[in-house]
């Protein structure tokens, strides 16, 4: 009986969650903004989709939480969820008739009250809100029903039409270079997202991919193949993979390069931080310091300008922008270094801003421009070509990374690494063990400095110019949670938060508003659900998700006094 | 040839002397121990010889040579390595890795050699795992050392923080309550064990210990604090002997007695 009753109150409790998110998207605005943006053109709205979305997932999750299989049980729970989540913005709905919301809450506009009533008078609008969230909470639970093989088909094929629509512009952008080719695709796309044929052949084609691939046997397939044939194809999917980001920029056009270019910069510079952050454990929130040193360092030794030094060449200055940069990590972490945790976070902190207003200081105007910033920097030549666009400054930015993609790898995998992951445990041991820690950490923060200086020179050659407006804290920030997304201390986890955080709002330009929201939202997520990242080095696994079961040490009488000695 | 000795050191936390014009002198090839009541500065004297604090007053020479003041790491580099009394392994990290951070004094390869992994840097590391593997077996956890060390059984987490202290070849190995929470038979192991690094490997020894049985059958030579005060030095007959390590032990009155109190554990 107790299980029973339990059962009900999750379900109301989860309604109510999902009701209370659901509420939040449209308050903050997104619902609204994106209440156009079809993904099936005249079918679904963006914005419908983050109205029944929470519904969806908390009535999924309500599933969980049932010891029996009876589908009326499940069914019941299901629909409760989502009636429950609906009655929540009907009440508010309901409210809005009442009250006028926008006093406080800005977005609580006549739009967002439409967009949840679907467009229909206060009565009817209610009971169609409340009938669709019953029928997402009934989907959701019906969902957990089929057998596991459907269920995967199934959730695969919605996310990618989703998707799909999602990303019309980006992919109607490169498959109109595919001539001829690409009238067997445009069909699938309206003016906004898929057209309904487009979706539901979409559909069923991921939809059969997916099932059939889901019945094949993967690991005996593996087995059978001999090492030989592995090795092959294991080469053969990276050269494929070479070859598509070899030609990405030509594929995907001017205003997309851009994009991967900032997505590059970004990937660069979490690979350096995640040695800093990840690899030796220092929390350094000033990491755009070191951006802006070699941003305008490299600006002052090229820019054509009068105020220039030296006027040299791109080549001949990124060394120096290096130096200048490494310089810089060493002089701030000598004092600093032997600070810990919080403190350092603080201190580094306050350096990245001391950067920024001394660039904007009266004192460094005359050699830094101040708030004009510094323009027209050099970009870099291969003999009388000059890489000035964003399609040829993506080949830079690519070498840049797998440069540092490949030192990160190397100094983890290395003695050096080691000890940094000593010093991250157990500094005080650490020492005891013979490691020099300022030697140490110096290594790990100079490694930082380097690539964030090198991200910098790269950033500044591809905008042309450098304002201190580009080096908020903010960019900080944005690489720290880039790297914890991904996974910290996991190199693939870099490119993947990358691509997450930098690529997908610079691509889905119609979510920009909202960035920062999306940023927390995910960040909070990710550590009640995933704390170790998207793709988390295989140790960090371990450590969270690993066998807590294992037998842990038995608190010995002594060792209850944790204070040496007295 | 005296290994260590620690001439008048005194260490200071405000007004209290946690360490107390210390004498001691320790021969090549023994065992030693520290006893004493809690808080008697026993391991705040472990935490002066391996650099983690600077005595105010004193020195301590090792091997002929000052290192009062030094900073821990350059103190292990010159061959003192050390255990604590809650185990501090580095937890997330494997078995093996533990010991390969123990070998830190003696590998030479830096940052270029990680990035470029030029010949000698692979010859090191190689050598380096073998002899961790070697150590492994040493301290009986072979085929674990791919485990974190936070998954390993608290016997196993005790063997593996001496491995990672042996793994920097020391000359000087200090123990901090070895057997902490073990039971009879686990105790009698973590006996033998010391034993063979003084027989096998050719290490001085100096164990703080509260078990009296342990500290009487391995001990050559006990020194005992009190409130940070040497009041007693000698072979465990002697100290048993004692009537001052008597009343620091159990109070005035009741030397009587003592030879129960101090062999019954």
């Amino acid at each position: 009986m107790n299980i029973e009753s339990s059962i009900w109150k999750k379900a109301l409790q989860n309604g109510l969650i999902g009701g209370v998110i659901s509420l939040l998207l449209g308050l903050v605005g997104m619902v609204s903004a994106l209440g156009t943006t079809y993904l099936i053109s005249g079918v679904i709205t963006m914005g419908q989709v983050l109205v029944l979305a929470p519904f969806l997932f908390e009535s999924y999750s309500s599933m969980r939480h049932i010891p029996s299989k009876n589908p009326l049980t499940l069914l019941a729970v299901g629909g409760l969820t989502g009636l429950m989540g609906g009655a929540v913005i009907a009440v508010v709905v309901g409210f809005g008739k009442v009250v006028d919301f926008r006093a406080v809450l800005i977005n609580a506009s006549p739009v967002l009250f439409a967009l949840w009533t679907f467009g229909l008078p206060l009565l009817p609008g209610v009971l169609v809100l409340l009938a669709l969230a019953l029928i997402t909470g009934l989907i959701a639970a019906g969902f957990s029903l089929l057998p596991v093989r459907i269920r995967g088909a199934l959730s695969m094929a919605i996310l990618i039409v989703l998707a799909l629509g999602l990303f019309r512009d980006l992919i109607v952008t490169v498959i109109v270079h595919w001539g001829f080719m690409q009238y067997a695709f445009l069909w699938i796309f309206a003016q906004v997202g898929m057209t309904i044929p487009g979706a539901l052949v979409a559909f069923l084609i991921v939809g059969a991919l997916v099932y059939w691939r889901s019945g094949v046997n993967q690991k005996a397939v593996t087995q059978r193949r001999t090492p030989r044939q592995q090795r092959a194809i294991r080469w053969g999917t990276w050269g494929v993979l070479a070859i598509i980001v070899l030609l990405l920029p030509v594929v995907l056009g001017m205003y997309f390069s851009e994009i991967l270019d900032d997505v590059g910069i970004y990937i660069l510079m979490g690979l350096g931080l995640n040695i800093v952050v990840g690899f030796a454990g220092l929390l350094d929130l000033g990491y755009v310091a070191f951006y802006a040193i070699g941003a305008y360092t490299l600006g002052v030794l090229t820019t054509t300008e009068a105020v220039g030094l030296l006027h040299l060449s791109f080549w001949g200055a990124v060394p120096l922008a290096l130096v200048v940069a490494v310089f810089a990590g060493v002089v701030l972490g000598l004092p600093i270094l032997r600070l810990r945790g919080d403190y350092l976070a603080i201190v580094t902190l306050g350096f990245g801003e001391i950067i920024r207003i001394l660039v904007l200081s009266d004192w460094f105007a005359p050699l830094l421009g101040g708030s004009e910033g510094i323009q027209r920097i050099g970009h870099p030549t291969i003999g009388t070509l000059v890489l000035a666009n964003q399609q040829q400054l993506f080949y830079v930015i690519l070498a840049g990374i797998i440069l540092t993609g490949f030192i990160a790898t190397r100094l983890k995998d290395s003695h050096l690494g080691r000890s940094w992951m000593a010093l991250r445990e157990d500094e005080d041991v650490a020492e005891a063990m013979g490691i020099n820690k300022v030697i140490t950490k110096l290594l790990a923060f100079g490694m930082g400095a380097l690539f964030s200086g090198l991200g910098g020179a790269l950033f500044a050659t591809k905008v042309g110019s450098a304002y201190p407006q580009s080096f908020s804290f903010i960019v900080s920030i944005n690489i720290l949670s880039l790297i914890i997304i991904g996974g910290l201390g996991s190199i693939p986890g870099v490119f993947v938060g990358g691509l997450v955080l930098v690529g997908l709002p610079l691509v889905l330009s119609q979510f920009a508003d909202f960035v920062y929201f999306i940023y927390g939202a995910s960040l909070i997520f990710m550590m009640l659900s995933r704390p170790e990242g998207l793709w988390p080095e295989a140790r960090r696994r371990l450590e969270l998700r690993g066998e807590e079961s294992g037998p842990s040490p038995q608190e010995a009488p002594q060792t209850v006094m944790k204070n040496p000695g007295h | 040839m005296a290994i260590l000795v620690s001439d008048k050191v005194t260490k200071r936390f405000g007004g209290l002397e946690a360490v107390s014009k210390v004498d001691l002198e320790l021969k090549e090839h023994a065992i030693y121990s520290i006893i004493g009541p809690n808080g008697a500065g026993k391991t705040t004297f472990f935490n002066c010889v391996t650099g983690f604090y600077t005595p105010e007053e004193g020195q301590i020479i090792f091997n002929g040579r000052n290192i009062t003041g030094l900073s821990p790491d350059r103190v292990t580099r010159l061959g003192i390595s050390r255990t604590y009394q809650n185990i501090r392994l580095f937890k997330n990290m494997t078995t093996v890795e533990n010991i390969l951070v123990g070998m830190q004094p003696h590998l030479k390869s830096g940052v270029l050699g990680a990035i470029f992994r030029d010949p000698r840097t692979q010859r090191e590391e190689k050598a380096a795992v073998e002899e961790a593997s070697r150590l492994l077996s040493f301290i009986n956890l072979k085929g674990k050392g791919d485990l974190l060390a936070k998954n390993l059984p608290y016997g196993e987490q005790r063997r593996l923080e001496i491995g990672r202290a042996l793994a920097s070849k020391p000359s000087l190995l200090l123990l901090d309550e070895p057997t902490a929470g073990m039971n009879p038979s686990e105790t009698q192991d973590m006996v033998n064990f010391i034993r063979r690094l003084r027989d096998e490997l050719g290490i001085t020894i100096l164990l703080i210990e509260h078990q009296m049985r342990v500290v009487m059958s391995i001990s050559e030579q006990i020194t005992v604090l009190d409130f940070g005060v040497k009041i007693a030095e000698g072979t465990p007959q002697e100290i048993q002997k004692n009537p001052r390590v008597v009343e620091a032990y159990l109070g005035r009155g009741a030397a009587s007695g003592l030879g129960q109190a101090l062999t019954a554990n």
